[in-house]
């Protein structure tokens, strides 16, 4: 079997050599990328901006955005026929393709998160530095900790007044600067589809702005998501302990939903940005109906129906709208409206990448992806289901671990 | 140091020195632009040898002629002259040392390539003489009553 | 109100910013890519399909094949043949066999999960064959959009493919609209039509014109103003695929229909 022939179907006349190459890992990488951008972004609205109530989202975003970058490289190195050799894009990047844009942007992007990331714990390395420094008797952990705490001070031990100004004038910089980055490392995903001319539903200069936008409102989703998740599970450990008051109680959710509040304005805002691009996308082809346009409508309005209008136009944007700008906003509300929107940003990518595989180039057939459920080799884990959940649950994983030692839940953190 | 907010940068400086070091090491002298600019002649230059010394299989006519000089004369004044040796008898390769024969394709399925009829009259493959795979002699190879050397329709053989 | 001297700092500052990524326009620029036409370049390879002449034998799909090591049952190759059936109702049925490397055997057209559409002889208003290949552009889309420079063109107009430095990412596959390009199935790296490149740069033809019985296919040096090919292209009616794509393609037809993809 040649590579894309176990999970696609022809029908018609489709090109000899024509598959659909691109599948699930592809769809997943923007999807990633578009979280990490995202996360970002809501996390400098704090820094940048001085939304006040956004503090406590804006520290577990960064650390977030930090747990899916190296995330977002493995959709791509799953993918690669050769995956070793995919450092080459470092080596010998060719800039006119888009796609070798990632070595620079993606190392970029990373040293700008470590970087904020550095200058917002660096109190909490030192203090913990310092702490297990004085400690005697340390374990055989609290030594390895003790090392690795020493390495992450880079050696700047200094807590007077002064220094931490310079800690937090040093994140606003970096959190401004990193915003472009950000867009960049997104745009750029955009750019990847948008530039190929000889796909007619990719090629639109709408497309890089479409990713941002809708990469923008998933990042927010998540982080909206996983705080309401992470509150609730810190308060029930607080309740078992019988460590929080029932008053405490109350104003702790109370300032989590002005914060989820606050947080979905902001979605709101990306999402309508986001639906109108892509309505005016689907307006533009149907109007202008260039040559590729019969063999589009028939994928947009015929085979990809029910994924197009249904999940990620209903499903996707539509009811999320809905319940969010209906008044008095609940948490729970606010939970089913994020996991929609990310369901619907999730499926724009998939309407993106296996839509536009789904007509031949010669506009005179059609090829059916069927997703590889249970994984015969390892094509069809590392292009299937299993791949796909792989990365998708990864993050959280990497979330917990960096979380041990840069803490996101107040009462958690030294300072 | 003095300011301690310019270190994270020196940790990036030293990632990117890292990164140019092992460039020199990775990537093979001869990468380069070459001819075509930037845009389309970016790559290895030896790989373009490596290419033109790929092994060459089908030798041609040309090649056959050195030693079976009346076959192809044979064939040229017939109806086949079109036919190089080698699509019914496969690729010289490094015949005659290695293979020492060639194989004879014998099939039904070689002579349908062209002989089986197909009624398009705009293609010049409406004009080639062709029989229905199926019902012609379905059990027999054709070269039973058919010389492919010389083809003769089928009425003047029976003379 | 800024002052003179602030004024007068970050202009320059900003000038000299802009300054900075404008010298990476060097990089593209176009007279670097048409110098090696001035540099007295000798050779540019080009292709001429005679479409009137094709009868869809398939010759040349299984000398490519054994030519240039696609395995035989591998549902790829670097080249095929495409069979155009117009009916009188006006359809138009197309398809391509396993790229015809067996020919077309049968009347019935392969139309994949539609299973094979009968034709009558009635119904038929014209039918023909189109042979396709990498048509080795100019602009190259599938050399522009290599991340890592594994696939170039060389000075006689070929694209080549380095196996040892492909990462197998598929981009030059979705950039290229005739869609001559897959993976490899044993080699794993992108593949196309090379035109044969150990063949002709040593003075052969490539493995399809040599198979081809009828002519149909023929390749030249368009540089070289007495080749038989150069000739037809220059005097005769041809055509190229899918031009409003820009890519400036070197394979040229004589008698391509309105119908062809």
């Amino acid at each position: 079997m040649v590579h894309g022939e176990a999970w696609t179907l022809k029908e018609l006349f489709v090109y000899p050599n024509e598959y659909i190459y691109w599948t699930i890992q592809i769809v997943m990488y923007p999807f990633m990328t578009g979280l990490v951008a995202g996360a970002f972004v809501l996390s400098s609205l704090y820094h940048v901006f001085g939304v006040k109530k956004l503090e406590q989202i804006a520290r577990f975003s960064l650390v977030f955005s930090f747990a899916l970058l190296p995330v977002a490289m493995m959709p791509l190195l799953l993918h690669l026929q050769f995956p070793f050799r995919g450092i080459e894009v470092m080596m010998t990047p060719h800039f006119t393709s888009a796609i070798a844009a990632f070595g620079i942007v993606f190392t970029t992007y990373g040293m700008i998160v470590a970087s904020e990331l550095w200058f917002v714990y660096r109190a909490h390395f030192v203090t913990m530095a310092v702490h297990l420094r004085e400690k005697p008797d340390k374990t055989g952990l609290e030594r390895s900790l003790y090392v690795l705490y020493l390495a992450l001070t880079l050696g700047a031990f200094d807590l007077s007044h002064e220094a931490r100004e310079k800690d937090e004038k040093a994140v606003k910089v970096l959190a401004a600067a990193g915003i472009p980055v950000a867009c960049f490392l997104h745009g750029y995903a955009g750019f990847i589809f948008g530039s190929v001319k000889a796909n007619a539903l990719w090629m639109t200069p709408l497309m890089p702005v479409i990713f941002i936008c809708s990469a923008i409102v998933s990042g927010i989703a998540l982080c909206i998501l996983v705080y309401v998740i992470t509150m609730e599970l810190v308060r029930n450990l607080a309740r078992r302990h019988g460590k929080v008051s029932e008053h405490n109680q109350a104003e702790l959710r109370a300032a989590e939903l002005e914060a989820v509040t606050m947080t979905t304005r902001y979605l709101l805002m990306f999402l309508v940005l986001a639906i109108t691009l892509e309505l005016l996308d689907l307006v533009f082809r149907g109007y202008t109906a260039v040559k590729s346009w019969d063999i589009l409508r028939s994928v947009i309005y015929g085979k990809d129906f029910f994924n197009i209008f249904i999940v990620q136009y209903g499903l996707g944007n539509l009811v999320p709208l809905i319940l969010l700008l209906l008044p008095r906003l609940t948490i729970r509300r606010a939970v089913a409206s994020t996991i929609l929107v990310l369901l619907g940003v999730f499926m724009m990518r998939w309407n993106v990448v296996i839509g536009g595989q789904a007509f031949s180039s010669s506009f005179a057939g059609f090829m059916h992806y069927h997703l590889p459920i249970w994984p015969h080799s390892m094509e069809t884990f590392k292009e299937g289901l299993f791949g796909a959940l792989f990365v998708a649950g990864t993050p959280f994983a990497l979330f917990w671990g960096l979380t041990r030692i840069m803490p996101v839940i107040p009462h958690q953190s030294s300072d | 140091m003095k300011n301690h907010i310019w270190r994270p940068l020196l940790a990036a400086l030293t990632l990117v020195g890292l990164i140019l070091l092992l460039r020199l090491a990775f990537v093979p002298d001869d990468f380069g632009v070459h001819e075509r600019g930037y845009m389309y002649g970016w790559h290895r230059k030896g790989n373009e040898a490596e290419w033109q010394a790929h092994p060459i299989k089908y030798k041609t006519d040309v090649y056959c002629k050195e030693c079976h000089p009346r076959k192809i004369e044979e064939l040229a004044k017939s109806l086949h002259a079109g036919i190089m040796c080698e699509n019914c008898h496969g690729p010289a390769l490094g015949h005659p040392e290695d293979p020492p024969t060639l194989t004879i394709d014998r099939s039904r399925s070689l002579c349908a390539r062209c002989h089986s009829y197909l009624p398009y009259r705009s293609s010049a493959r409406g004009q080639i003489r062709g029989i229905n795979v199926k019902t012609h002699h379905p059990e027999a190879d054709c070269v039973l009553c058919h010389y492919p050397h010389n083809p003769q329709p089928y009425r003047q053989r029976r003379q | 109100m800024i002052s003179r001297r602030a004024f007068c700092r970050n202009t320059l500052l900003i000038l000299g910013g802009i300054a900075l990524p404008l010298t990476a326009l060097e990089l593209f620029d176009p007279k670097r890519i048409e110098a090696y036409r001035e540099d007295g370049a000798k050779v540019r390879w080009v292709f001429l399909v005679d479409t009137t002449r094709c009868t869809g034998c398939g010759f040349c799909v299984k000398a490519c094949k054994i030519e240039n090591d696609t395995p035989y049952d591998a549902e790829v190759s670097r080249t095929w043949v495409e069979r155009y059936v117009i009916t009188k109702a006006g359809e138009t049925l197309i398809d391509s066999p396993h790229a015809a490397r067996d020919g077309f055997l049968s009347p019935g057209i392969d139309q994949a999960e539609r299973g094979i559409r009968g034709v009558d002889e009635e119904e038929i208003a014209k039918a023909f064959f189109v042979p396709k290949l990498c048509n080795q552009c100019d602009n190259p889309p599938c050399v522009q959009v290599c991340p890592v420079g594994a696939t170039y063109q060389t000075a006689d107009g070929v694209v080549l493919v380095d196996r040892k430095w492909c990462i197998g990412c598929g981009y030059c596959i979705m950039g290229c609209p005739y869609g001559v390009r897959f993976f490899h199935p044993v080699h794993r790296a992108a593949e196309k039509c090379n035109f044969c490149y150990h063949r002709i740069s040593r003075g052969m033809k490539t493995a399809c014109v040599d198979a081809c019985p009828f002519g149909a296919r023929k390749v030249g040096n368009i540089l070289n103003q007495d080749d038989p090919v150069t000739k037809t292209i220059m005097t005769e009616r041809v055509n190229v695929l899918k031009e409003e794509y820009g890519t400036k393609p070197q394979v040229f037809y004589l008698g391509l229909s309105r119908e062809v993809k």
